[in-house]
């Protein structure tokens, strides 16, 4: 049986999409069979992030209208071996999702996968319910400011109440990851720390991911920021993985740079 | 055991179901399940229509009281039970406190968004209450953890109830209808273990 995990935030643009395709990636380059499926039906971006948007030819809705079977729309990473992605459709609206559509497929997918990833859009409305819905584990993206923090508590109140684990008396288990993290800002006062952000979430944190231009320049590129090299937010990534894998390791980029007049000329 | 009073003000019966509507709406978890008595005050009302849309509500309508005869015969023929005012006044003017059930006791932190209420007993909430969440309850509120969100104890009128909580950082705090927002909290109370209550009508914070 495959492990269901969401990646939620209630706020837009705070690196759901980035976080689903690094820690996908990130879990199959450990060895295990990843797929990852974009939820933002009508606004799909994982594809892109992911290098594969040429090769969509059916989606995930057309697997649940069943007018495609599940071998056709899942796309095969090219650069990562064990790595599946299945689009969301461009042209439907949330409407074509349907829980007992969903289900069957995250049952299929089951079968032959060891980590299954939903890629929620931001919100709380029916895609991102039904994004969350059959999860074992949810990452809960933040930034380090109020309302994406107080988003992100919206979103852990439904994942507690209304997913099928807390209808069924058991609880979804909960990470944290904080993103767009800058030290400089923090030490300054003009962002959260990651102490406030843990104080007023109280959950457990799993990595935080520092604020980097390379993010952006690995979405324009297609690919995914945790498989370029000699980059802080790849780093902290694949240190996020292996601790949701088990392993411990300890937070790192927290503390700001020192970077003084002479550092910054001679490029230290 | 204590009945919660649906009493109306006007003979119209549009007007008693949008009243009804508005006021479950307000916080339906509140209502959910609550037996209500329907007090007519003399007022002819389509009782089974009242009634019909309580139940939609999540209210239960258990019995009327104050009917005329009419009204009277019109309830039995629903379902509802016939009171008479006395039993009302008899129900009102005895303490609540004797019977109260074991207070409700909430381990998981209440999020924002969520609302929770301890119908005619104390709540104590062992967890953070966040920002944008709403903790009831008619008797009195502990909170072993920071509160905040709002919190608003005695609910049914206890003037005795209180609020305690480990960092009082909240964006409202109200015993028995008496409130205070985040703006009137004096900043010697902020983040403090704090405990509000009423002292005189007024709503009082100390710190602990």
């Amino acid at each position: 049986m495959a492990k269901i995990i969401v990646v939620t935030s209630g706020k837009g643009g705070v690196g759901k999409t980035t976080t689903s395709a690094s820690f996908a990636t990130g879990l199959a380059q450990a060895g295990h069979k990843t797929v990852v499926i974009d939820f933002d039906v009508g606004l799909r971006n994982l594809d892109l992030i992911m290098g594969v948007e040429r090769r969509v030819v059916f989606d995930f809705i057309n697997v649940i209208a069943q007018e495609a079977t599940l071998k056709q729309a899942l796309i095969r990473d090219k650069r990562v071996e064990n790595l599946y992605i299945l689009a969301a459709s461009q042209t439907r609206d949330k409407d074509a999702l349907t829980e007992a559509g969903v289900a069957r497929v995250i049952d299929e997918l089951s079968k032959d996968f060891d980590y299954i990833v939903c890629d929620s859009p931001a919100g709380i409305e029916k895609g991102a319910l039904l994004a969350m819905h059959f999860a074992d584990e949810a990452l809960v993206v933040t930034n380090p400011e109020v309302s994406s923090v107080r988003d992100s508590d919206r979103v852990l109140g439904i994942l507690s109440s209304k997913t099928q684990r807390a209808k069924t008396g058991e609880s979804v288990k909960e990470h944290l990851v904080i993103t767009r993290y800058d030290a400089n800002r923090v030490a300054r006062g003009e962002m959260l720390s990651v102490e406030d952000v843990k104080d007023i979430l109280a959950i457990p944190l799993l990595g935080v991911i520092p604020e980097s231009r390379d993010v952006l320049n690995a979405s324009n590129q297609g690919a995914p920021v945790i498989s370029m090299p000699e980059v802080q937010a790849a780093e902290a990534y694949k240190d996020l993985v292996a601790r949701f894998l088990g392993e411990e390791r300890t937070h790192r980029f927290l503390d700001p740079s020192s970077k003084g007049f002479l550092n910054r000329l001679f490029g230290g | 055991m204590s009945l919660t009073v649906l009493r109306l003000n006007t003979p119209d019966t549009d007007r008693v179901i949008a009243g009804i509507e508005a006021e479950v709406a307000r916080a339906p978890k509140l209502f959910s399940g609550l037996p209500v008595l329907i007090d007519l005050n003399r007022h002819r009302v389509d009782i089974a229509q009242v009634a019909d849309i309580a139940r939609n509500q999540g209210l239960v309508p258990v019995a009327v009281v104050d009917a005329d005869d009419d009204s009277a015969a019109s309830a039995r023929a629903c379902g509802l039970g016939v009171l008479q005012q006395a039993a009302l006044d008899s129900q009102a003017s005895r303490p609540r406190s004797d019977e109260r059930p074991a207070a409700r006791i909430v381990d998981q932190p209440v999020r924002s968004g969520q609302q929770l209420y301890a119908r005619g007993t104390d709540l104590i909430i062992r967890a953070p209450v966040s920002a944008g969440a709403e903790v009831l309850a008619d008797g009195s509120i502990h909170i072993y953890g920071p509160l905040r969100g709002r919190a608003l104890a005695g609910c049914r009128g206890d003037e005795t109830a209180r609020i305690f909580c480990q960092s009082l950082e909240a964006e409202l705090v109200a015993v028995a209808g008496n409130y205070l927002v985040a703006d009137d909290i004096a900043s010697e109370h902020r983040s403090q273990p704090s405990m509000v209550r009423l002292v005189d009508e007024t709503l009082t914070i100390e710190n602990l």
